[in-house]
């Protein structure tokens, strides 16, 4: 069940290295992306490399996520026990579950509803649903949540 | 034709399933040579299905390897997987992973060159070649044609397009893509109708309810399962169908599928998948040969298979109903050519089940190796055995008398769901049917296959009549018999599997495939494998730790927890995790366990908690909450009502529910209002989300009933009041009845009470009225209100400190004994009674109620919506 299992890291490696060329081919489309967007995918969402200021991190408990509306998309953004940050798409591409409610660790999110497994860095699903969208996440001098879109 | 030197492999037509992409990453091998490799010849495969595959892992394991250099072509984009499990994937039991049965790496490993996403168009035999879509041809010396079925499309007006394409919301039910695209299209849909009440249409119209369609069977034939079920027993299958709340349509001709213009744009279907019409039009509706119509929103079609004879007919072999066979599994035309699988004929049969299939396969590799070059397949008698729509059928050979002189008994008893007959001719049983209750189905289906003798008394065959001597037990059975239907395994196979080291179930399960169909042979492995290792059998070892992150059992955890006074869930991950590593799926039974070893001492971990136990509300799939209120042992107030009432109407609560508890639920609730929802309730939360003492269920008891015994509504609520809310193993649903005809159902709860003549009580524990249903076995008599709830608490907390996570207590009754709980709880034997009161009352006391965090948020952004651009509820407003 456990995604963290060593056993799959060749598999996981492979994955995160087809999400990151997946990224790369999706971000340097440029204008005509948006056609793949409008198809409504899970993980076709928008990206325009824009810069979004969320709010304080101290609004999220320490290994809970928070939800975020960011230009018109929902990104839930995890802040780990072990001390980073992600961002996901903060739907579940099985059935539309919240990901911000469900349980997380320093690598994977289980949906609440139906308890498939993403790793939270790459988007890839370890127990066969479709990936969801990562986004690059820090904290601004200011100790304001910023993620990229 | 050319045959060219370097074919690329067709890109996979989805690429977003990890088993398509990792496909279509097997880099490309150099295209086969004019001539064998090595003296090996070239075997080519078309047909990449269970059938196909099954015949190469035979081949290979007659040391094909050294005699051919493979290679296999299949229409789909995947590895070969368990289509039988279609089924579960799209009721949404498996997901597409677990039914894989070869991985890339499989073919890759084994040197067979693999073409998944190429269809095999053309076959030349002069040549010896076969040819694909793209025009490249490949050269074979032994061909193996294992082209399966594929959906039958009725000709029905406005089912198919002028190319044979469905229109949009139109199904077929037959692969992973197919399954796919039903499941992208349901989401949000109201009515589908299946048309086909066969095994198929029925599997599809339970997987269908998975997403909240309202769903119709059109069945052309007056009986559900017409091939395998006589009209009565179709009757009766159809009465559990319809129980299920699918509708069924029996002797329904389809005379038309309506179709609308199609909506372009919605966003809701993906660049030509299926399901999207292709300009057809959608489908909105069927009109009936009487005129009368049905509005749908979605179309499966499961009305049978046709067996796929394209490259069959292309090569000029001779082709009936399927490919014509011999013994040999070899064309009657061409001895180098095999066909194997659904698409075979042999000796006039065309089989559309996996077991014959089995069969064939291994008749089939024993010839082409050489290995028995006498080997031959003598026809299946087919037996199936599988739950259809959540019904147990059980089904071989006749259905009814056909001979005037056929022997026919059977056993019907309609109210309980059970069908049961058997046909005998000449002593031997040539059919039988089992519905609801296929305990039976193992002897019958030795007897049908073997002939064996049958009992004089034959009531014998339908019952266990006596000793259970009776039943065929695990070291009667014979080698050769079948275990697991669904992947044709053997006693003998598994016998020789745990002889050859295994000595887990998971593991032969796992190493033979036994009982990875559809599962309803597994108790019978589980006994095979134990007999066969003779008491020898090992535990997978992690089977037994209390949560998948630590490796321990729950005895050992609690006892490291104790001694390093570990009071949090990170704690626990720090000190006792392999590498220190926390697992989210690990957090939830950590924290229920800490929290009964610490009870306020208990360090709180927010993250520790599922989400129902962060917001004391139990979430709904559309991410809102339902809240049900305490209202202890069933005992409600006009002034609460009236509260609840205003609650809901200033809530716009979309459903106001009595529970099977005796509560009152508000669903469909958001939960941003969740904090404002109890504090206008201003009543304690009734726990119905969590693992945890939920409710008491009473009876009114003897102030009111003229039977009552007991005071059965004072005691429920006090048990209520005292233990509500504290957390378990399980979920804990109680009752007190107030006299022994059981009107609150205490018989079949975790604990039950009941009130009997002279002011005594009884106490029942490990009931279960759910999934699973358990009379529960009497703990103990008293005499007074205080014991029963002395004896209650007692066992509550010797439940919680020795219950596994998730293990309801009808599970631990029977596996702990009632006789040691019994000892230990009411006869005091270990001496740890007073114990287990003061470690319960140290709970009581810790209790808090957690809808006051209404007040004082626990974390911030505690009530925060999740899907913040999503308006909640979407659920249906009743
Ligand atoms: C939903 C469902 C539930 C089922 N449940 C059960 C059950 O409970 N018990 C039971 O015994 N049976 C069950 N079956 C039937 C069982 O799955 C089949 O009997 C079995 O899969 C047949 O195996 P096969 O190899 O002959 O055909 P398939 O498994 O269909 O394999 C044939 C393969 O060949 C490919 N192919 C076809 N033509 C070409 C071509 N020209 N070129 C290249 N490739 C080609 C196809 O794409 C397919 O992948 C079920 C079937 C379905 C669909
Ligand atoms: S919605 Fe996420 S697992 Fe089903």
């Amino acid at each position: 069940m456990s995604a963290t299992d060593t056993t799959t890291s060749a598999t996981m490696d492979a994955a995160i290295a087809t999400t990151s060329a997946m990224r790369a081919e999706t971000t340097g489309a440029g204008p005509g992306s948006g056609a793949r967007a409008g198809a409504g995918t899970a993980s076709g969402a928008r990206r325009t490399g824009a810069v979004h200021r969320l709010g304080p991190v101290a609004e999220i408990p320490v290994g809970e996520a928070r939800a975020y509306a960011v230009d018109g998309q929902q990104i839930a953004v995890f802040r780990l026990r072990g001390g980073g940050l992600r961002a996901v798409d903060a739907v579940c591409p099985h059935a539309g579950g919240p990901l911000a409610d469900g349980q997380s660790d320093d690598a994977v999110v289980i949906c609440p509803l139906h308890a498939h497994v993403f790793d939270l860095s790459t988007g890839e699903s370890a127990s066969g649903a479709e990936p969801l969208g990562c986004y690059p996440v820090g904290l601004a001098a200011d100790g304001t949540l910023e993620v990229t879109v | 034709m050319t045959i060219t030197e370097n074919t690329p492999i067709t890109p996979s037509r989805t690429g977003t399933s990890p088993a398509a992409k990792a496909i279509s990453a097997v880099p490309a091998q150099r295209e086969h040579r004019q001539t064998p490799a090595g003296g090996r010849q070239r075997l080519v495969v078309v047909g990449n299905g269970m059938a196909g595959i099954r015949a190469v892992e035979e081949i290979l394991a007659r040391g094909g390897a050294d005699l051919f250099e493979v290679t296999v072509f299949g229409d789909e984009p995947y590895g070969n997987y368990n289509r039988i499990l279609l089924s579960n994937v799209l009721a949404g039991a498996d997901t597409e992973d677990e039914i894989f049965l070869n991985t890339p790496e499989w073919y890759t490993d084994n040197g067979i060159r693999l073409r998944a996403g190429t269809r095999v168009t053309g076959l030349d035999r002069y040549a010896r070649v076969v040819a694909t879509e793209d025009g490249t041809v490949t050269p074979y010396d032994k061909l193996i044609i294992a082209t399966g079925s594929r959906s039958f499309i009725p000709p029905i007006k406005g089912l198919t397009g002028p190319d044979g394409q469905l229109p949009g919301g139109v199904f077929a039910f037959r692969t992973i893509d197919d399954c796919r695209s039903m499941i992208a299209f349901a989401g949000g849909r109201r009515t589908a109708a299946v048309i086909g009440g066969g095994l198929l249409g029925l599997e599809a119209a339970r997987g269908l309810q998975t997403y909240g369609l309202e769903v119709h069977v059109i069945d052309a034939a007056p009986t559900l399962m017409n091939q395998q079920l006589c009209a009565e027993a179709g009757g009766i299958l159809r009465r559990g169908v319809e129980e299920l709340g699918i509708t069924v349509h029996p002797g329904a001709r389809t005379a038309q599928v309506l179709l609308a213009a199609d909506e372009t744009g919605d966003g809701e279907t993906d660049g030509g998948a299926a399901g999207d019409g292709g300009g057809l039009g959608r489908a909105v509706g069927l009109e009936f040969a009487d005129g009368t119509r049905l509005d749908v929103d979605m179309i499966v079609v499961a009305a049978g298979i046709r067996p796929n004879v394209d490259v069959g007919l292309r090569g000029g072999l001779t082709v009936e109903r399927g490919i014509v066979t011999d013994d040999q599994m070899r064309s009657v035309d061409d001895p180098d050519v095999y066909v194997v699988g659904e698409c075979a004929q042999h000796r006039g049969q065309v089989y559309g089940l996996v077991a014959p299939l089995w069969e064939q396969a291994t008749v089939l590799a024993e010839h082409i190796t050489g290995v028995n070059p006498d080997a031959a397949y003598h026809g299946s008698k087919t037996a199936t055995k599988l739950k259809v729509a959540g019904v147990a059928v059980a089904a071989m050979g006749l259905k009814d008398a056909e001979h005037p002189d056929d022997e026919v008994v059977r056993f019907v008893e309609p109210r309980q769901g059970v069908y049961k007959s058997v046909v005998i001719r000449d002593g031997k049983l040539v059919g039988a049917t089992l519905l609801g209750d296929t305990a039976k189905s193992a002897s019958l289906i030795q007897a049908f296959d073997h002939g064996l003798p049958l009992p004089e008394e034959r009531l014998k065959l339908l019952f266990d009549i006596g000793l259970p001597a009776a039943e065929v037990g695990a070291a009667e059975m014979a080698d050769e018999a079948q275990v697991c239907n669904c992947n044709g395994v053997s006693k003998g196979k598994i016998v020789a599997c745990v002889k050859g080291g295994m000595k887990t179930v998971p593991g032969v399960m796992n190493a033979t495939r036994a009982g990875k169909g559809c599962g309803s042979c597994k108790t019978l492995v589980k006994e095979i494998v134990e007999w066969a290792a003779d008491g020898d059998v090992e535990d997978d070892p992690s089977a037994n730790w209390y949560v998948p992150g630590v490796p321990m059992d729950k005895p050992t955890l609690m006892a490291a927890v104790r001694e390093q006074e570990l009071r949090s869930v990170s704690a626990v991950f720090a000190a006792l995790a392999p590498d220190g590593r926390e697992d989210a799926a690990s957090k939830m039974a950590l924290t229920s366990l800490l929290r009964i070893v610490w009870g306020g001492d208990f360090v709180d971990e927010r993250d520790g908690r599922f989400i129902n136990d962060r917001v004391h509300a139990n979430i709904q799939k559309d991410g809102t909450f339902s809240v049900v209120p305490m209202i202890a042992g069933g005992v409600t107030s006009p002034d609460e009502l009236r509260r609840i009432a205003d609650v809901a109407e200033k809530y716009s609560v979309p459903m106001v529910k009595i529970t099977g508890g005796q509560r009152i639920d508000l669903l469909g609730v958001r939960k941003e209002d969740l904090p404002k929802v109890w504090a206008d309730l201003d009543m304690p939360s009734g726990h119905a989300y969590g693992k945890s003492f939920r409710t008491v269920k009473t009876c009114v008891g003897k102030d009111f009933c003229r039977f009552g015994v007991g005071d059965s509504t004072a005691l429920g609520v006090a048990i209520e009041q005292r233990y509500h809310g504290l957390e378990s193993p399980g979920k804990l649903k109680l009752a007190v009845n107030g006299c022994p005809r059981n009107c609150a159902e205490g018989l079949i709860k975790d604990v039950g009470v009941v009130a009997i003549d002279g002011g005594r009580w009884e106490i029942y524990i490990g009931g279960a009225g759910g999934a699973h249903v358990r009379k529960g076995d009497l703990l103990a008599t008293v005499d007074s209100p205080e014991e029963v709830m002395t004896l209650t608490g007692r066992f509550l907390q010797y439940y919680r400190e020795n219950g596994k996570w998730l293990e309801r207590t009808y599970t631990f009754v029977p596996r702990v004994g009632i006789e040691k709980i019994r000892a230990v709880v009411v006869d005091d034997t270990e001496g740890i009674a007073a114990d287990l009161d003061a470690r319960i009352q140290e709970s009581i006391d810790a209790y808090r109620d957690p809808w006051l965090e209404r007040d004082e948020p626990a974390t911030p952004g505690q009530f925060r919506a999740s899907l913040p651009l999503v308006s909640l509820p979407r659920v249906p407003v009743r």
